[in-house]
């Protein structure tokens, strides 16, 4: 039987893979996507994780919500980047700074 | 009568705001209509409270209308006072504005700020009516303040004349300077009684004297003396006294009928009031009284002498003004409150009769005011004439007409008075009357006597009736208003609920029985053959011998100038008051205001918050990255602090 502690190290290797991703990723923003996707499954882990050794449902039926709202932030996410494309003739991360004054 | 006092009152406000602000929509007549009719019935609500006094002696109304406001135990309220004072106050008051009201139709016909003029003069009525109905010093300076901003108002009110914004703006000036002495003395007052009501402060006016104010060091002086010279200031101000006079002249650059209501009749007599308001004051503090009677006697000598040199017809009168407020507060100054207030109505009445017969010449030349080139005008200006005759007559004290009585009384209170300076009074009146006749009797031979030298079409016409009936109006209490009164006003105790002073027999040491006996006893006075020296020495000088007035101004020249200069005061304040005070002002600006605060505090926050954003701005790259970075690197101190505690 496996404890706790392996699950939240995991969890935690994918959120700090999700956010050096988006740190150190200077070129493609659909990384940038997918690291939040990485970010929100760390998450989702420590959900079920918790929810199981508590042996309460409620964080699984949270981690239900989270998907659901992943995939919708997906796909508006990409609905962003297809018009931003269109704009910019580029998704390189560099280019956008226009934040800047 | 609450109610009654409340209609007079608020009824000149109501149309004043009317004719401003609806009346020019409209068209003239319902302007003039509306404010002559409202003045109208403010004037009738007065009378009626007068006679309702009159008949019921001992009537008297003291009310608060609201609270104003509370602060830590201090009440101020804003109330009504109505006694026998303020409702004689209130009919002079109203009834010279209504006869103003009705000579502007006719003045002022043609002007374009004509809505504008109605508007001033009766919200100044109003102003000045709550000036003399208030119960509490707080409203009476609610009032002054008001009178002052109309005066302001209407001397500049031909506002593209550069000299009449000067002149508004001198006024309001020295107004300023006498109105910060009426504040203090105010404060003086409210910090030791603790209350503005009048009530309050007659009641506990003990304390007045027995607190002692230190000033320098060891110098201290009783808290009354220190009041009452403020509140005196106050009066110096707006009664233009010396030194403070020298804004009165100058405001003549208003309208005629202006200067016939504010400048002459009721606004500058508001010192006197106040004065003879706070007579228990005054009464208490002999020094005080002291200073009010040498101030009085000086401005009365030293401005009738200014009224023989001047060629200007409004100035002329302007000075006479000044002269016989100088008259009011010498008699202010040796107790005799009820002859102050009495020369007061009927110098309300036959100055203002003066400078409205003086309009009438000044509209029939085409606003031509230099007396030097008129003359004659008696033959095509019969009624102005007989007007100015009438209202000359009163103000040299001519036997039987009002003004003699008032002034013949005044001078008796002063030759009986006691008081320290009341020889040196005495004197100084003396001289006055003559100096009066003089000026008056010029003014009257150079204009309406002699031959025309109006230059202009020849085609002098008498004015329209519009102005005419003012002057009648005016004319019968400046020849009889004083028969009825006498006796009761200055003799009785007419005045003794809202005046406090001797009986009459103490003050001007004559058993007064009947005005005729008055007139009688007066001829073995003084003052009768001194005006009438005055008189033969204006009629010598300007209708039997023309050259003999540049004769002795030749041979006094410097004399001649001093006088052609106003003593120099105006010299005096600009070169010397308003210089240094200008330099001063720029120091200020140009170290306090430029340097301090733009170039430091408001310029000098913005550079620095400038300088420092150019340093944090390096922090703004716009890479989403580097702002992920910073937010995980502040998620995780704060983390991290968490966990620590």
């Amino acid at each position: 039987m496996l404890t706790l502690q392996p699950y939240l190290t995991l969890a935690a290797i994918v959120f700090g893979i999700g956010v050096m991703g988006i740190i150190i990723n200077r070129k493609n923003i659909i990384i940038l996507l997918m690291c939040t996707e990485l970010l929100l499954l760390a998450v989702n882990f420590n959900f079920i994780a918790f929810s199981y050794f508590n042996q309460d449902i409620t964080g699984q039926i949270f981690v239900f919500f989270i998907l659901t709202v992943a995939a919708a932030e997906a796909a508006i996410g990409l609905a962003i980047l297809v018009v931003l494309y269109r704009n910019k003739n580029s998704i390189d991360v560099q280019k956008l700074q226009t934040l800047r004054e | 009568m609450y109610e009654l006092s409340l209609i007079a009152l608020i009824t000149p406000l109501i149309v004043g705001l009317l004719a401003g602000f609806v009346g020019s929509r409209i068209n003239k007549s319902f302007t003039h209509w509306m404010t002559t009719l409202g003045i109208f019935i403010s004037f009738a609500i007065s009378c009626w409270i007068l006679i309702e006094i009159f008949l019921n002696p001992g009537l008297l109304l003291n009310q608060n209308i609201y609270e104003w406001m509370s602060i830590a135990g201090f009440n101020f309220k804003a109330g009504i006072l109505v006694d026998n004072l303020t409702a004689s106050m209130m009919v002079v008051v109203t009834f010279i504005s209504l006869m103003v009201h009705i000579y502007s139709i006719g003045y002022m016909r043609d002007d374009p700020g004509y809505h504008r003029f109605f508007c001033y003069i009766s919200l100044f009525t109003f102003a000045m009516l709550l000036l003399v109905i208030s119960n509490n010093l707080l409203q009476l300076f609610f009032g002054w303040e008001g009178v002052g901003l109309m005066s302001y108002l209407l001397i500049g009110f031909w506002y593209k004349k550069e000299s009449a914004i000067k002149a508004n703006f001198k006024a309001f000036i020295i107004n300023r300077v006498g109105d910060m002495g009426l504040i203090l003395g105010i404060a003086v007052i409210f910090s030791v009684i603790g209350s503005l009501d009048y009530q309050m402060i007659f009641d506990s006016s003990t304390e007045l004297v027995n607190t002692k104010i230190t000033i320098i060091n060891d110098y201290s002086v009783s808290g009354i003396t220190l009041a009452c010279l403020l509140l005196f200031i106050g009066a110096m101000g707006k009664s233009a006294q010396m030194p403070l006079h020298v804004w009165l002249p100058d405001s003549m650059e208003g309208p005629t009928p202006i200067s016939a209501l504010i400048h002459a009749a009721t606004m500058v007599t508001a010192g006197v009031y106040m004065v003879a308001r706070m007579s228990p004051l005054f009464e208490l503090s002999s020094m005080a009284l002291s200073v009010v009677l040498i101030v009085g006697a000086t401005t009365a000598i030293c401005s009738g002498l200014l009224g023989i040199v001047q060629f200007d017809i409004k100035r002329i009168i302007a000075y006479s003004t000044i002269s016989q407020l100088g008259y009011m507060i010498v008699a202010a100054g040796v107790s005799a409150y009820s002859a102050s207030i009495f020369h007061l109505m009927t110098h309300a009445f036959f100055k203002s009769l003066l400078f409205l017969a003086a309009g009438s010449v000044i509209i029939a030349l085409h606003h031509e005011q230099d007396i030097r080139k008129m003359g004659g005008l008696r033959q095509y200006m019969p009624i102005t004439y007989i007007a100015a005759l009438i209202g000359s007559l009163s103000l040299i004290g001519f036997p039987g007409f009002a003004g003699f009585f008032s002034k013949d009384a005044l001078i008796e209170a002063v030759a009986h008075s006691s008081n320290l300076g009341s020889e040196f009074a005495y004197y100084c009146v003396l001289i006055g009357v003559v100096i009066t006749a003089l000026y008056t009797f010029r003014f009257l031979f150079v204009v309406f006597h002699g031959d025309s030298r109006y230059k202009g079409d020849n085609q002098i016409k008498e004015s329209s009736w519009v102005i005419l009936i003012p002057l009648i109006l005016l004319s019968i209490p400046s020849i009889i208003i004083a028969w009825p009164t006498l006796g009761i006003l200055v003799f009785g105790d007419f005045f003794s609920n809202s005046i406090q002073q001797m009986s009459s027999y103490e003050l001007f040491g004559y058993k007064y029985q009947s005005p005729l006996n008055f007139l009688i006893h007066a001829f073995s006075g003084p003052v009768i053959y001194l005006s009438l020296i005055g008189i033969i020495t204006a009629w010598v000088c300007y209708i039997k011998m023309p050259h003999f007035p540049e004769k002795i101004s030749n041979k006094f020249a410097i004399i001649y100038k001093v006088l052609v200069n106003k003593y120099y005061f105006d010299y005096f304040y600009e070169k010397v008051v308003a210089k240094n005070t200008t330099k001063l002002g720029l120091v200020f600006w140009n170290f306090g205001d430029i340097k301090i605060i733009d170039d430091f505090l408001v310029n000098g926050t913005a550079i620095r918050i400038q300088k420092l954003s150019t340093i944090s701005k390096k922090l703004q790259s716009g890479y989403i990255y580097h702002y992920a970075l910073m937010m995980v690197i502040g998620l995780s101190l704060f983390l991290a602090w968490i966990i620590i505690n």
